[in-house]
């Protein structure tokens, strides 16, 4: 028997367009924009949207504004060139014995361009300028090859530029050739080669059990000792190369030098604080912990006054330790307590089966440490270590603040430059300034995040 | 406390020292704390514009060396503000700037005062009895007081009702004086009139401004990653039991998230004291620029001195890790 149906469809119904709201641009700013603000079905999710219409706009027009006045200032109005060499004239209004109109606010880039040589190295004289061009020359080349993924050899490129690319931009930048006492070397010498003895033959069990144990600790200060004493022939030689005063440095390149300096050496001493922190033997772990919780509790600031009045009260009487060098150690030491908590992070991450079975399989602390233990929690923590290096980068700033010329430093000195005073120098010098610093920390937090998520994607 | 010249001792100046650093770092660590969790929470909506201006903040503030925003604000801000004699109006005709400070009402107590200030006190307390009433109401009968609006009601009610009983009594117990601001007379009296309503100078305001723009960018990454670490099975899960909205984020979200944010905002708020510092870049007068600087160099008594600063600093830093640890302890998820 057929039902009688009044009506049967006999063909597929084409395939309907998607809804407005769902799909292009239409779809993408429902999604993205209208949906936070069209719920009016009860009263308060009415006033929420209405709240919400009123926030999109304020911001668009609040936030817009300023995004806007900051490219208006940079680019739209800016002065651009100055073909008469009129100097601070050219960016004056006409009240001030210009020729712009009286309410012109825009960025003076002639300044810039004519202190441009002055910004990026400081008063390093011009016949010496190829130093600095090849510092600045190997870090780039050298940084842009450890980026470039195809590169072969990379990791012993890092390692150069991590050991012997500051030796070497420092030799280059001080001209070498110190006045370093023979005696001293003679005395370094015997106590290096006396440590190594000690250390080998206490390894070996000649000397009894106590020794044995502090094997490792010879070890140690005997390498420490032998980078000091190759540090010291180094600097000591004569390469021939005129001497520059560190107080000429300046600029970007002594902002990059102070921080790569402080990278370089924070990382290490940031590790050995952290083992010994977490280490079993209580007068080590008092030690590390006092030293960490010291430097982390006070001000930057406060280290480096401490460091530019303190640091000459223990010296002999006539010796004088660089300013910028006794700024350095301060930033290094407040950067390296910082790089020691990071990094405890990451070793108290590693799950406690990694050290009992290297233990098992009878790895030495030191061979345990430095196959199993720390690659694995280095990796953990590679955002925290950037985040510091980012923290330490910024922090470079402080040293202006204390007499040494670094980027801010030397934009503060450029921007008093009678010559070029006008309303916008100083508007104009911060603008560059914090553009440098956003370049490099941007750039590395950027690094970091994709390092990190290449990372995370080959463990999967 | 105030410096008298001849008067007061290097240890006023150090006490001065201690109490400028600790204005700065109250008020800016209240600012700080709201305007991070606004950008932070912006930065999660779905509305494109609040996330796109809330990230360009972030990136921006955390990308440029605070000494940097400082100088900004001291130098680029607050010295393009007219001059002595002129003003740009805040809120109205009440409050103005000018290259002298910021000018606000000030607050005059009068008879009467101690009385509405201790009706607020115990408003507030009544208000806390009142939560802890409902909770045990709901604990043992499940009924439901509408507790927020009764403490609204509470906080606003009682305070508004004495203020207008003393006002009738014996007239208003606070008034505020706005700052007068002179545009007649001889040219060189022109201007804001001394100690009339409440200053605040540009050293201060700059520092201010740079410390909460600052900070607020690394709290709002930290109230991010605090709501992303929350999985969003626990929302589902709570609309799905039959909480509303709001219950879900009061009672499930925000006390899982706090876990995730206190720790780091409790280490900003560390950082926030100790960037204060950095006024010894425009002058402002804290601890290190008027003990380890001024007085530092008249005395010359090196070690002592960079000593005692030292100290302040760190105790204010063992204060807040002993609080930290109070509170991992307490919130410590107890597991079997």
């Amino acid at each position: 028997m057929e039902t009688k149906y009044s009506f049967v469809r006999k063909d597929i119904v084409s395939e309907q367009p998607p809804p407005l709201t769902q799909v292009g641009i239409t779809g993408w700013l429902w999604r993205n924009l209208f949906s936070s603000m069209s719920n009016f079905t009860t009263i308060t999710s009415s006033v929420q949207s209405i709240l919400m219409i009123l926030l999109t706009i304020w911001l668009l027009y609040f936030c817009g504004g300023q995004l806007i006045s900051i490219i208006d200032f940079a680019i739209i109005s800016a002065v651009w060139s100055d073909p008469d060499g009129l100097k601070r004239k050219v960016c004056a209004t006409v009240k001030q014995g210009g020729e712009l109109p009286a309410d012109w606010y825009g960025a003076c880039w002639p300044f810039i361009f004519a202190k441009k040589k002055f910004l990026i190295y400081g008063r390093i004289p011009d016949e010496e300028l190829w130093r600095a061009n090849l510092v600045y020359a190997g870090l780039f080349i050298g940084m842009g090859y450890i980026i470039w993924e195809k590169g072969q050899g990379r990791k012993w490129v890092g390692l150069g530029m991590l050991t012997l690319f500051p030796v070497i931009s420092l030799i280059l930048l001080t001209g070498a050739n110190f006045d370093i006492s023979f005696n001293l070397m003679i005395w370094t010498g015997t106590l290096l080669i006396t440590l190594y003895l000690m250390g080998y033959f206490s390894s070996r069990n000649y000397l009894g059990e106590i020794f044995e144990q502090f094997s490792i600790l010879f070890n140690f200060l005997a390498l420490i000792l032998f980078l000091f004493l190759a540090l010291l022939v180094l600097f000591a030689i004569d390469y021939g190369l005129a001497p520059i005063d560190t107080l000429d440095w300046g600029g970007l390149l002594l902002t990059l030098l102070i921080a790569i300096t402080g990278i370089v050496a924070s990382l290490p001493i940031g590790i050995v604080l952290a083992l010994g922190r977490r280490s079993n033997m209580p007068i080590a772990r008092v030690l590390c912990t006092m030293f960490i919780e010291f430097w982390r509790g006070i001000p930057l600031i406060t280290v480096l006054f401490a460091a530019s009045v303190l640091i000459p009260l223990f010296l002999p009487a006539g010796a004088d330790v660089d300013k910028l060098l006794r700024a350095v150690i301060g930033i290094i030491l407040f950067s390296s307590a910082y790089m020691a908590e990071v990094i405890r992070g990451g070793l108290q991450a590693i799950p406690r089966g990694q050290y009992e079975s290297a233990a098992a399989v009878g790895l030495s602390y030191s061979q345990s440490m430095r196959f199993i233990i720390l690659p694995q929690a280095l990796t953990h923590v590679l955002p925290g270590i950037v985040n510091t290096f980012i923290g330490l980068f910024k922090d470079t700033t402080l040293v202006s603040i204390i007499g040494i010329f670094e980027v801010m430093g030397i934009f503060r000195a450029a921007s008093q430059d009678a010559n070029w005073g006008s309303h916008v120098q100083h508007a104009t010098s911060y603008l560059v300034a914090a553009t440098v610093f956003f370049i490099f920390c941007f750039g590395m937090s950027r690094y970091s995040i994709y390092i990190e998520n290449k990372l995370s994607r080959d463990n999967k | 406390m105030d410096y008298e010249v001849g008067k007061s001792t290097y240890l006023d100046v150090y006490f001065i020292g201690i109490i400028n650093t600790l204005v700065i770092a109250f008020t800016g660590i209240i600012a700080t704390t709201f305007l991070g969790f606004v950008i932070g929470i912006f930065r999660l909506s779905n509305n494109i514009v609040l996330k796109f201006f809330s990230s360009v903040y972030v990136e921006m503030f955390r990308n440029i060396p605070l000494l940097i925003h400082l100088f900004f604000w001291y130098f680029a801000v607050l010295r393009a503000v007219p001059g002595k004699r002129e003003k740009i109006d805040v809120l109205g005709s009440y409050a103005g700037i000018n290259v002298t400070g910021l000018y606000i009402p000030k607050p005059l107590f009068f008879d009467g005062s101690t009385i509405f200030l201790f009706s607020i006190l115990i408003s507030i307390a009544l208000a806390f009895f009142m939560s802890s009433y409902s909770n045990k109401l709901r604990k043992e009968t499940g009924q439901q007081l509408p507790l927020f609006q009764i403490n609204l009601g509470i906080i606003f009610l009682i305070p508004a009702f004495v203020f207008l009983f003393l006002t009738y009594q014996s007239g208003a117990p606070v008034e505020f004086q706005i700052p007068e601001f002179k545009t007649d007379g001889p040219k060189l009296k022109q201007g804001f009139v001394k100690g009339v309503g409440m200053s605040v100078h540009p050293e201060m305001i700059a520092l201010w401004m740079a410390l909460v723009l600052y900070t607020a960018a690394f709290i709002a990454e930290i109230v991010r990653a605090g709501i992303t670490a929350i999985h969003k099975g626990q929302t589902e899960a709570s609309l799905a039991t039959g909480m509303t909205k709001g219950n879900t984020l009061r009672l499930i979200i925000i006390p899982q998230a706090l876990r995730v944010i206190v720790p780091p905002l409790t280490s900003q708020y560390l950082n926030l004291t100790k960037n204060s510092s950095l006024a010894v870049a425009i002058a402002y007068p804290e601890l290190v620029s008027v003990f380890a600087g001024t007085a530092l160099n008249q005395v010359g008594r090196e070690v002592e001195m960079i000593f005692m600063m030292a100290l302040v600093y760190l105790t204010f830093s063992l204060i807040t890790s002993l609080f930290m640890n109070w509170f991992n302890h307490r919130i410590k998820l107890v597991e079997k």
